[in-house]
């Protein structure tokens, strides 16, 4: 795992152990971070090869290469692999791991072991999601919703696919409340709220949200296996239970997790705007206060998932008139983010495209959501492939993109190489334009009324299927160029040392690679994270 | 290193409390189904609320105030630096548990030998509110009791830690925090309590 020849001694091989067991049982947030880092985007790429296939079935009506009974625990496996292994732990339990502790100037975490628990639990659950799809009654098929009566009902090996899910939210829960008690207690001296980076900003807001939404997931997924292994009919209206409940209860949770998928990404973005336009951010406040307010109001409009489900009109108009509300904040942001470009020197280098194209894919994502947020519009597109097409665009295109955002900008940080410039924006421009080709068809596609989750569908929609069959192999040979790119970049390419972006928050002020302690001597911070007058010529934080 | 973050006391009951909290909203999700389903069926949790045996309930309460006391004391005990007085106290809270555990055991080898557990053939042919409040009671109770073995058992390690030394005046979070969890249980049960033998 070690990249070629490190200039000086770092993290990688200061505390003298390399060998595999220093690394999954190392309690370094780094190192906890880049095991994070793979293993969630080992999942993404699994997640990815799904999405292509079902991509592939949908180029034309009628069976293509997979049946009703496959392609539906296909979709299912696509989206609970994506969701619950990668976007969910991956930004939070990556990057979060490797840079929020530095950011905040302290040498690791608040509980260092808790932490590689965390990880743990992760592999643990994702190593029962994976055995579930090949034992007992074959792959789950019920959608990554896992909606009763379906869910309790079908023969597939539901129970064991909840269960490593179950344990997953746990990993979740102590990654959540590590981070919080970190920003509260392991500041530097000098490190006032009023200075945090806006990705430890966001990561904070998101941290409660995991530790609060969490353990309602929890205790929904334990009442699915004791609805399917002791039959308790909680949510069997024939036995006086009500399905709608569970779908309120699934949502309680589920809603707020789509803010633990796009804060940190937020986050990763108001980072890298200021660097790259040389500029200090627009509205620091109002961004750090509305990561507190989307986390908030988010956990408030979970309603807005079940506007078709048969809840009374009161809850429907309430819940979407909340739905509004998230709005507001969302925008915030955005407009700042945009005023924080305005007069800037922008460099357009690969981490600030990916931003960039973060805040036009987030904008068309997150107004098609208020379309879905209004139910007099939701009632029509509601479970089509405008639906699809809107996560998407917010969770591919938003916290997907800023991804691969953080990783050009954060990853040759820790190892002491980059990648080659051109190659990125090719696979940045290929990217970009595959994406929208993919999922701008399928919010054409939704509104002339396809519906989801279909292996088939009528003569009309071929075309535009065709469409999107195409957008997603521009896409994937995008993601292939960029990868290549990358990670040979990372291991060969050339040296990547002090501050050659022009950052500065604390994590441009130490050496690169860090070393294991992060900070040579214990920081003490005298200026704001985006403060580019602070920064001496040399580049030096 | 010098410090150690993990000594740090303040921090480390905060990452407690959070823990508390998610704990809470665990259990919030079945209060939540409580709430809902009463209001639906307001008769038949109250018929079934009837045959639930409150005095052993009651019981169950003052053993668990009672492990409560015990556990508060032994944090007390650890702070003056009397080792033995703390491992003796917390072995009165564990006590309790189990007491609180075989009670448990009567209470629903009693409804499960009557027919009543989820799933159940009698609960299927009986109304259907009945069926809900039993499947809740069931479930509610049990991740409870779970709770109640949890926390015995990591109050039980903490008590070895204490004798050994390793849990003294001078370091006693580990006893601070596990304490702070029975009481967790302690409270949870103090919302059961009344919820499923009192108010129907």
């Amino acid at each position: 795992m070690i990249p070629a020849q490190h200039p000086q001694t770092s993290f990688w091989n200061d505390t003298g152990k390399t060998g595999i067991a220093s690394w999954i049982f190392s309690t370094d947030h780094k190192r906890i971070g880049l095991l994070y880092f793979y293993s969630t985007f080992g999942f993404f790429l699994v997640g990815v090869l799904l999405g292509l296939l079902l991509r592939l079935e949908l180029m034309a009506p009628g069976r293509t290469i997979m049946g009703a009974a496959t392609y539906n625990a296909v979709f299912t496996v696509h989206g609970v692999t994506m969701i619950f292994l990668f976007i969910l732990p991956g930004l939070p339990g990556g990057f979060g791991n490797l840079i929020m502790p530095i950011q905040v100037g302290a040498r690791d975490v608040a509980f260092p072991r808790l932490n590689l628990l965390s990880w743990w639990l992760y592999i643990i659950g994702a190593a029962i999601v994976l055995v579930s799809l090949f034992t007992g009654g074959g792959p789950p098929d019920t959608g990554w919703t896992f909606y009763v009566p379906f869910s309790a009902r079908t023969g597939t090996n539901v129970t064991l696919a909840v269960f490593g899910v179950f344990i997953i939210g746990f990993s979740a829960i102590l990654t959540g409340l590590n981070f919080i008690t970190t920003i509260h207690r392991l500041r530097a001296v000098g490190m006032t709220w009023g200075r945090l980076p806006l990705f430890t900003w966001s990561l904070y807001a998101t941290a409660w949200v995991q530790v609060l939404a969490t353990p309602i997931l929890a205790i929904t997924l334990a009442l699915i296996m004791a609805e399917r292994t002791l039959g308790t009919g909680l949510f069997d209206p024939t036995r006086g239970g009500d399905p709608i409940m569970f779908q309120h209860l699934f949502w309680i949770y589920s809603h707020p997790a789509v803010y633990i998928m796009i804060l940190p990404a937020m986050g990763v973005v108001s980072d890298i705007i200021p660097v790259f336009s040389r500029k200090p951010i627009f509205g620091y406040k109002m961004i750090a206060f509305s990561s507190l307010a989307i986390a908030a109001a988010g956990s408030l409009v979970w309603g807005h998932h079940m506007y078709t489900s048969g809840m009374s009109d009161t809850a429907v108009l309430v819940f979407s008139f909340l739905t509004f509300i998230v709005a507001i904040p969302s925008a915030i942001k955005v407009f700042n983010w945009v005023s924080t470009l305005y007069k800037g020197s922008i460099s357009l280098e690969a981490p600030m495209l990916f931003a960039l194209s973060f805040i036009l894919l987030f904008s068309i994502g997150g107004l098609s959501g208020l379309i879905l947020g209004a139910a007099a519009t939701d009632v029509h597109v509601h479970d089509t492939h405008f639906v699809v097409g809107h996560f998407h665009y917010v969770m591919f295109g938003g916290t997907g993109f800023a991804f691969f955002a953080a990783m050009h900008y954060w990853l040759p940080k820790f190892y002491g190489r980059r990648y080659a410039e051109k190659p990125a924006i090719v696979a940045w421009a290929l990217m970009f334009t595959g994406f929208n080709i993919l999922y701008f068809t399928m919010q054409v596609l939704g509104m002339q009324g396809m519906p989801r989750r279909y292996y088939d569908y009528l003569p009309e929609f071929a075309t535009l299927n065709l469409v999107s069959t195409i957008g997603s192999w521009i896409l994937a040979v995008g993601l292939v160029i960029m990868l290549v790119n990358l990670f040979r970049g990372l291991w060969w390419g050339a040296p990547f040392t002090g501050n050659p972006w022009g950052g500065a928050s604390l994590e441009w002020s130490i050496p690169t690679p860090p070393p294991t302690e992060n900070f040579l001597e214990e920081p003490v911070v005298t200026h704001g994270p985006y403060e580019f007058a602070s920064l001496k010529n040399d580049g030096t934080v | 290193m010098t410090h150690h973050p993990d000594k740090d006391y303040a921090g480390a009951k905060l990452g407690m409390w959070l823990f508390l909290f998610t704990e809470i909203i665990l259990f919030g999700g079945l209060f939540l189904l409580y709430a809902v389903y009463l209001r639906s069926y307001p008769q038949e949790f109250a018929a079934a609320g009837g045959q639930l045996n409150w005095i052993m309930g009651a019981a169950n309460t003052v053993i668990l105030l009672t492990s409560s006391l015990c556990a508060a004391m032994a944090v007390t005990a650890v702070q003056r630096d009397e080792p033995r007085r703390a491992a003796a106290l917390i072995g009165g809270t564990i006590l309790c548990a189990a007491g609180f555990m075989v009670i448990k055991y009567f209470e629903w080898s009693a409804k499960i030998g009557h027919g009543i557990y989820p799933g159940s053939e009698h609960l299927k042919a009986g109304a259907a509110g009945e069926s809900v409040f039993f499947s809740l009671y069931f479930l509610t109770t049990g991740i409870h009791g779970l709770h109640v073995l949890i926390g015995a058992a990591l109050l039980g390690w903490i008590a070895v830690k204490v004798k050994g030394g390793r849990v003294n005046g001078g370091d006693y979070i580990l006893l601070e925090n596990g304490a702070l969890y029975w009481h967790l249980v302690d409270l949870i049960w103090i919302f059961i309590f009344p919820l499923y033998y009192l108010v129907l």
